[in-house]
């Protein structure tokens, strides 16, 4: 083994430590599906079936789940003639 | 037409998530187009050892059940583009896994990648069959000690009987990866020599990872130790094992002939 690599190279374990805080905090929020980060996902996504023909390969979700703050993102691609399809 | 791989093992804890991880992420590195699927619905790791566990939207249940669509569900990796995870459910129970939904599943991850690596639980049940069910090939992961070896054997009959391929009388293609293979322990002959292991399961070796702290230091930042540190001598032997699935004829050459200067002085007395 490289020594110099050995010595030079950052603890690992707490980032451990910090990324199963994270986890664990939102797991145990979190009975079932029902965390508030899934449910306004799911909202969101009823918000806009009911206004267009939801096709699904052009919705684009994205989540971070983080310590302070977690991020949703909901990218809709929606076409011109969306709104007539749904009526 | 992509292939499907199971990662396999019979025994619980014996390397099955750190090495889909790890070939995944080889396969990826090296330009193919890979999705590691996490089989064990309700203790999933996958993410956690991807290090995509913050970043999970939807699961393998959500699109059997049709909640979700596939594309939805599949996360791709931050470091290698080619490489994407569908993650197992945490919460929901396994009987949610249905044939076929699972068979939907995998046909349509056929289509779109070269690789279709599906990390199985522990144990012969539900989890673990539907898992090797629509394989063409199975990595059977086994460490060099009894109970490991005995399981292997279980579930390599599993393999030639319960499988997809077996039932329309084809040969599934078998391959040993010997995983947590010490070689200080091989010296002092404590532990089952890969000969040995080799006669008695008698299918192909694909490879030999070492026991390394390089392992779980890659699962405690959360990347497959093949991207964690891509010299370390874990990597190097899953880099190996890949090109022997890809069809290369490569010796397996086994870890530890080579002991360090510190190892020559101080392994002696390490009991
Ligand atoms: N080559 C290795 N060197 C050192 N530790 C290893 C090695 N391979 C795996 N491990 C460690 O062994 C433990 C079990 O590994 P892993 O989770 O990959 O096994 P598994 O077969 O998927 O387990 P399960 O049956 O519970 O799903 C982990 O802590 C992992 O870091
Ligand atoms: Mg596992």
């Amino acid at each position: 083994m490289n020594l110099f690599r050995f010595f030079s190279r950052p603890q690992s374990a707490p980032a451990a430590r910090e990324r199963l805080q994270v986890l664990l905090a939102h797991e145990r929020a979190s009975t079932g599906d029902v965390d508030l980060i899934n449910k306004l996902r799911d909202e969101i996504l009823k918000a806009i079936s009911k206004h267009m023909q939801v096709d699904d390969e052009k919705v684009t979700i994205k989540m971070e789940r983080g310590a302070q703050v977690s991020t949703l993102a909901v990218d809709i691609e929606i076409p011109f003639d969306a709104g007539k399809k749904a009526a | 037409m992509g292939k499907v791989i199971v990662v396999t093992s019979g025994k619980g804890g014996v390397g099955k998530t750190t090495s889909t991880a790890a070939l995944g992420a080889a396969l990826a590195q090296g330009g193919d187009k890979v999705v590691v699927v996490d089989f064990d619905v309700g203790l999933r790791n996958l993410d956690l050892v991807m290090g995509a566990e913050r970043r999970v939207v939807y699961d393998l249940v959500n699109v059997i059940q049709g909640e979700a669509k596939l594309t939805q569900a599949l996360i791709r990796d931050k470091r290698v583009e080619t490489l994407y995870l569908l993650p197992a459910s945490q919460t929901r129970d396994k009987d949610n896994l249905t044939p076929e939904g699972v068979e939907k599943v995998i046909a349509a991850l056929k289509n779109a990648f070269d690789w279709v690596i599906c990390d199985s639980p522990a144990g012969i049940e539900r989890g673990a069959t539907l898992a090797m069910r629509h394989a063409d090939v199975a990595i059977v992961v086994t460490n060099p000690e009894v109970s490991s070896v005995r399981d292997s054997d279980r579930i390599i009959g599993l393999l030639d009987s319960k499988t997809l391929k077996a039932e329309n009388g084809e040969r599934m293609e078998k391959h040993l990866l010997l995983t947590r293979y010490d070689a200080a322990r091989a010296e002092r002959g404590d532990m089952l020599k890969v000969d040995d292991v080799l006669e008695i399961l008698s299918i192909p070796l694909l490879g030999i990872i070492p026991e390394s702290t390089d392992v779980l230091r890659a699962s405690n930042v959360g990347a497959p130790v093949t991207l964690a540190d891509n010299r370390c001598a874990p990597a190097l032997a899953y880099f190996e094992a890949v090109r022997r699935l890809k069809g290369e004829n490569l010796p397996v050459t086994i870890p530890g002939d080579k002991r360090s200067f510190l190892g020559k002085i101080f392994g002696r007395k390490a009991a």
